[in-house]
């Protein structure tokens, strides 16, 4: 074991890093985007819409983030998109987190009790300020746990990126590998800083989960 | 290069078999040590439930794809000898199995009441009379739908194993797509067939969850 000749790459795995950041982050927001879409689609009363929503959530669902990877950038290039490695991650995983989004925004808001909504109403609120004032907050609470830990998941999942040639870290680890030869060494380190960075989001959301939430809650 | 035909059809079909075999073996190490450490995790010992919350927080905070690398090349580090490539990739589908599992059933244990521990030791039996009898029948059933949704979770996860040459759906999905520039075709059908597999029980999942909010 030596992990001497890995030194010279820090710089390398610090642009990895930041890619894999930055690919979290994008899928991440565009995910969230999808997910309240698919929210309200879902609430709403055009039935082949909630279908459509229903049948994408199942179908990002039940089938692997690699070959979703996969199918956004081997073949939609058979249909004119020809998109390069990050752009089809970035897509393919903000679809993938999207399907999950959805189920867990719906179930933050399905958690509101509707006796709630209906007090709100009798106390002469309009139908906005019931939905900013009573439902988000407590949704916002009940939905924040899901969606922090499905955060880390993506993190953790955009290392299937590498498989299109990405070059976000675990990509990089191939690269390092290649140079050095020292390939139980490279994946220690790269397990490592994924892991460092999923325990800092961990410890980012306590805290400010912990500063955001803090009206009382029911025993 | 040829065009897609029946025999690409068949070749998928038949790496299915590495696909079922390694949610098998993953589930017949990880299952029992998940037990463990779910047992660990609600012990009265406070350095086992550390050092079992540890080593779950570990494995879930890497990717499976590091995990499965870390022991492809590692094994031979530890062990000083080679290793084959399916031991290697068993060991990291079982960690990562009994990591995710484990969480699941501690969730189940601690959701039965403490109450239901001592009404136990106030009958005389022994703890682990007491798990068996009391505790385990109560928290499977909470546990089961959140298992199922996390089989789902595994067999999408031996896709990875591709990527260490393992021949399984996902790899003969590439083979077939570079043997016959078909890869519309063929990614379709292997997402299909993973869809088959998936779908059934994440509806399984939900109709469990769904009964069990019923006899509430």
């Amino acid at each position: 074991m030596n992990f001497l000749p890995l030194w010279r790459y820090q710089n390398q795995l610090i642009d990895g890093a930041i890619v894999t950041l930055e690919l979290t982050v994008i899928s991440a927001l565009a995910g969230l985007v999808i997910g309240i879409a698919g929210a309200v689609a879902l609430k709403g009363r055009i039935t082949p819409v909630r279908w459509l929503v229903r049948g994408y959530i199942e179908l990002f669902r039940n089938t692997p983030s690699l070959i979703q990877i996969f199918i956004v950038f081997f073949v939609l290039p058979n249909f004119g998109l020809k998109l390069p490695a990050f752009e089809a991650a970035a897509v393919a995983l903000s679809l993938y987190f999207g399907a999950y989004s959805v189920e867990i925004i719906r179930a933050g808001l399905d958690s509101i009790p509707r006796s709630q909504v209906e007090a709100g109403q009798c106390l002469g609120l309009s139908g906005w300020q019931v939905f900013r004032h009573i439902i988000l907050p407590p949704a916002l609470r009940n939905a924040y746990p899901a969606v922090t830990s499905q955060f880390v998941l993506l993190l953790l999942g955009t290392s299937l990126a590498s498989q299109v040639a990405a070059d976000e870290l675990f990509h990089v680890a191939g690269f390092i590998e290649s140079r050095t030869y020292r390939s139980f060494e490279v994946y220690a380190v790269i397990c490592a800083v994924y892991f460092a960075m999923a325990m800092s989001f961990k410890a980012l959301f306590a805290i400010i989960g912990l500063a955001a939430f803090r009206w009382p809650r029911r025993r | 290069m040829r065009s897609f035909s029946l025999i690409d059809f068949v070749s998928l079909f038949a790496a299915l078999r590495w696909t079922v075999a390694l949610v098998a073996l993953a589930l017949a190490f990880g299952a029992p040590l998940a037990l463990g450490l779910a047992l660990g995790r609600i012990s009265r010992f406070a350095g086992l439930r550390w050092a079992m919350a540890a080593c779950i927080q570990v494995i879930q905070s890497v990717p499976l794809l590091g995990l499965l690398f870390f022991f492809y090349f590692g094994m031979p580090v530890f062990l000083g000898i080679q290793v084959p490539a399916l031991i290697a990739v068993t060991v990291a589908y079982t960690l990562y199995t009994a990591a995710f599992l484990g969480e699941i059933w501690r969730g189940g244990l601690e959701a039965v009441k403490q109450a239901q521990w001592e009404a136990g030791a106030c009958l005389g039996l022994s703890a682990w009379q007491q798990f068996r009898h009391i505790i385990a029948p109560q928290a499977l059933r909470l546990s089961l739908p959140p298992t199922v949704g996390f089989l789902v979770q595994l067999i999408k996860g031996t896709s990875l194993a591709s990527i260490l040459g393992f021949v399984e759906l996902a790899r003969a999905g590439q083979v077939v797509s570079a043997a016959t520039f078909q890869p519309l075709l063929t990614y379709a059908l292997v997402a299909a067939i993973y869809f088959a597999l998936c779908l059934p029980l994440t509806l399984w999942s939900r109709s469990l969850e769904a009964r069990l909010d019923g006899s509430r």
